[in-house]
């Protein structure tokens, strides 16, 4: 049914927009087209008067003032998670930054390709306070509850396996059923993906009496996608996500970006275009990664804007943090 | 003679209406088939063309999840067929539990609403009237929260010695009786004991009815029941043991652990449903005549022994028929369990499987049969005690 609709909409569309110079496409139109999640906490959600905030909402940003200076130059299209690939696929927007899981299915038969991951989420568990338990490794014989899906139910089940540990699962068929459960103390534990977790914590009658646990036991990498078929466009989209990356792991903020220009560190003086032709090897100006971290902010920045602690999900960095700091996040180096 | 030929006439003209039924209803039958196997070669060749899995090779799969309630054995490392086993066991333990519960409240209410007695009519009729009245899977989630709201975590547990019972929002736990070797000579003789009672007291009651008089048969009776298995039971040594709840974990485990959504859903059937048996009874009481119940009241019957001897029996054949379409609701209406978590067999087989295996056809055809199965048995049995409670020799 979704390839038939995929297939339709290519067929509708046309392959053309699928074909080189999307960048120019996009020069020449004026903003960048972006799909992003109807409303999801902390990746995309829009306020009353159609304002998008978020984590996916900003990497897009970040593209518009790499290539406009102008971080608002960008139109966001909320998409379903259904019908999401084959709007891209038709050229509805140029970018799908939609807390999309990279799997190799969607990589290598969907006609799209990946170029990065800006969330490692991944499945966890959640557990009152008064449990008094600080890792999911100390579950053993617990009950745990969770919402009929495809694959949450098989990843708890290993979990407990692989740790010889006993389990109860309890599964519900609607969310409102089984967060009143768990909050009614039918359940030791919640489980889904972390993200989820915390999205769902902000719903319990006590949010603060509730905490995620570390373990995460599923990969669930998130990242933007584009269209095949135009290398240097997926480049440039690479390039934006690695230098909000880099930046972090160089210290420069939105805030310093301005003194960080006359550092005599030649990293930075290269991600900030002082030295090398980078961003015109892009199609952009050399002052490119300046402006997005100018107007966007660094990735740290970004995550604690709409995860961080000051934020109602009080996620932390986790696998999300610097690989220098004990996560997962890496850029390729600028040079 | 002319009598002989219209009736030879009529008799001809009825073979030849009785022909041309049958062909009609064979075109009918061959015509449903027909289209049945179209829409399944259909779906087969479809499937084949997007290279969807088809066929039932599934059910051999290891299916890696976990199930709440098992009464079989069962780990992750079981196939998907043994799922399908243990969905239909808990939908025939939770349909089993809800239809002796409402049963026998569906009776009392049933003839509390025709009671002499003002206040109990009413209340009765009030039961009635708002149990059907308010959708079922709404009566189930308040039931089943309900029940956690009042129950207490596992730390303040209600306890009644050190595993005897213990009662918390995790379920009851009881010990349970487990069988040892031997076990089977004890069960034996409790069959052939309870056989031999059974036999005794009718014996005595045919005895009553040809001379009047009831021979005393209580003392034999207790001893057969209870001399025969306490024989087997000091033969083999007792050979039972108990498995005692005990604290493992975060939880209490071992013993007879029943569980908050089994109770919930239990209860939530068994009292919607007893309204509309209330009524069925009620309908059959009234279908007596008033003769019989001034007869038997004529005869010094008190109104306890009325109702039970000479009203009861007689509105049985008309209560039976109705009864059994009840029967079949409880079994379809336990499907609402996937709102609560119960794993019967539409929530783990027509939910879980069908989710990870994608084979949606295959696994919805399989439920439907077992429900169709399940449906036939229990109008079989009703159909049979219907037989058997139909009134002879008129």
């Amino acid at each position: 049914m979704r390839v038939l609709a995929l297939a339709a909409l290519m067929f509708a569309f046309g392959m053309a927009v699928a074909s080189a110079g999307t960048l120019e496409q996009v020069k020449a139109r004026g903003y960048l087209g972006c799909g992003v999640n109807e409303g999801t906490p902390g990746f995309s959600t829009p306020d009353a008067k159609g304002n998008w905030t978020g984590l996916d909402v900003d990497y897009c940003r970040g593209i518009a003032a790499a290539i406009f200076n102008d971080k608002t130059k960008v139109r966001f299209t909320p998409t379903a998670s259904q019908e999401r690939f084959a709007a891209l696929q038709a050229g509805q927007f140029e970018v799908l930054s939609r807390n999309t899981t990279w799997t190799m299915d969607r990589d290598v038969s969907l006609g799209l390709e990946f170029i990065g991951v800006d969330f490692y989420d991944g499945q966890g568990f959640m557990v009152p306070k008064k449990l008094g338990i600080k890792s999911a490794l100390e579950l053993n014989n617990a009950v745990v509850c969770t919402q009929t899906g495809t694959t949450t139910e098989l990843n708890a089940a290993d979990f407990f396996r692989t740790h010889k540990m006993k389990y109860k699962i309890l599964v519900y068929q609607k969310e409102a059923e089984y967060l009143a459960a768990y909050d009614m103390g039918r359940c030791d534990a919640d489980t889904t993906d972390k993200s989820g977790l915390y999205g769902d914590r902000l719903r319990l009658k006590n949010p603060e009496d509730h905490v995620v646990l570390p373990e995460t036991i599923s990969k669930e990498p998130l990242g933007p996608s584009v269209r095949q078929g135009d290398p240097r466009w997926a480049d440039l989209c690479r390039w934006v996500l690695f230098a909000l990356i880099n930046a972090e792991e160089l210290g420069i903020t939105s805030k310093n970006a301005d003194a960080m220009r006359n550092s005599p560190s030649p990293e930075i003086r290269r991600l900030l275009g002082k030295e090398g032709a980078f961003g015109r090897s892009l199609g952009l100006t050399d002052d490119w990664a300046y402006r997005i971290i100018k107007q966007v902010g660094n990735y740290g920045e970004i995550f604690e804007r709409n995860f961080g602690m000051q934020t109602p999900l009080k996620i932390e960095r986790g696998l999300n943090n610097l690989w220098t700091k004990g996560g997962l996040m890496y850029a390729p180096p600028i040079r | 003679m002319l009598r002989r030929s219209v009736e030879r006439m009529a008799a001809r003209k009825s073979a030849r209406q009785y022909w041309r039924s049958l062909a009609w209803q064979l075109a009918v039958v061959a015509a449903a088939l027909l289209v049945m196997a179209w829409m399944a070669v259909n779906a087969v060749e479809s499937l084949q063309r997007q290279h969807i899995a088809s066929g039932f090779d599934f059910l051999n799969e290891t299916a890696g999840f976990g199930i709440l309630q098992t009464s079989v054995h069962y780990t992750e490392e079981s196939s998907y067929g043994r799922v399908l086993l243990i969905g239909i066991i808990n939908t025939i333990i939770v349909a089993v539990i809800s239809i002796v519960l409402a049963t026998v409240l569906g009776f009392l209410i049933g003839i509390g609403r025709l009671s002499m007695n003002w206040l109990v009519s009413k209340v009765c009729a009030a039961y009635v009237e708002t149990l059907r009245n308010i959708p079922l899977l709404l009566q189930i989630l308040f039931w089943y929260f309900g029940v956690l709201e009042a129950l207490p975590y596992p730390r303040n547990s209600v306890r009644v010695g050190e595993g005897l019972f213990i009662l918390n929002n995790r379920g009851l736990y009881l010990p349970l009786l487990q069988s040892e070797s031997g076990a089977w000579l004890v069960w034996g003789a409790l069959t052939i004991g309870v056989a031999a009672a059974l036999a005794l007291r009718s014996w005595a009651v045919r005895k009553q009815m040809a001379t009047g008089v009831r021979p005393a048969t209580t003392g034999m009776v207790f001893g057969i029941l209870l001399g025969l298995p306490a024989l087997a039971l000091a033969a083999t040594g007792i050979p039972f043991s108990l498995n005692w709840p005990h604290l493992d974990g975060l939880n209490f485990d071992g013993g007879l652990h029943i569980f908050p959504e089994l109770a919930a859903l239990a209860v939530a059937l068994a009292t919607y449903t007893a309204a509309y048996i209330a009524e069925t009874v009620r309908a059959g009481l009234q279908s007596v005549s008033r003769g019989q119940r001034e007869a038997a009241a004529a005869l010094g019957l008190k109104p306890s022994l009325a109702v039970r001897l000479v009203l009861i029996p007689q509105a049985m054949r008309v209560i039976v028929p109705p009864l059994a379409s009840e029967y079949l609701s409880i079994t379809k209406n336990s499907s609402l369990a996937i709102a609560i978590g119960y794993p019967e067999l539409v929530s783990v087989f027509a939910g879980t499987v069908l989710n990870q295996t994608g084979q949606a056809i295959e696994v919805i055809t399989i439920t439907m049969g077992v429900y169709l199965a399940l449906s036939l048995l229990t109008s079989l049995l009703m159909n049979w005690y219907n037989s058997a409670q139909a009134m002879r020799g008129e």
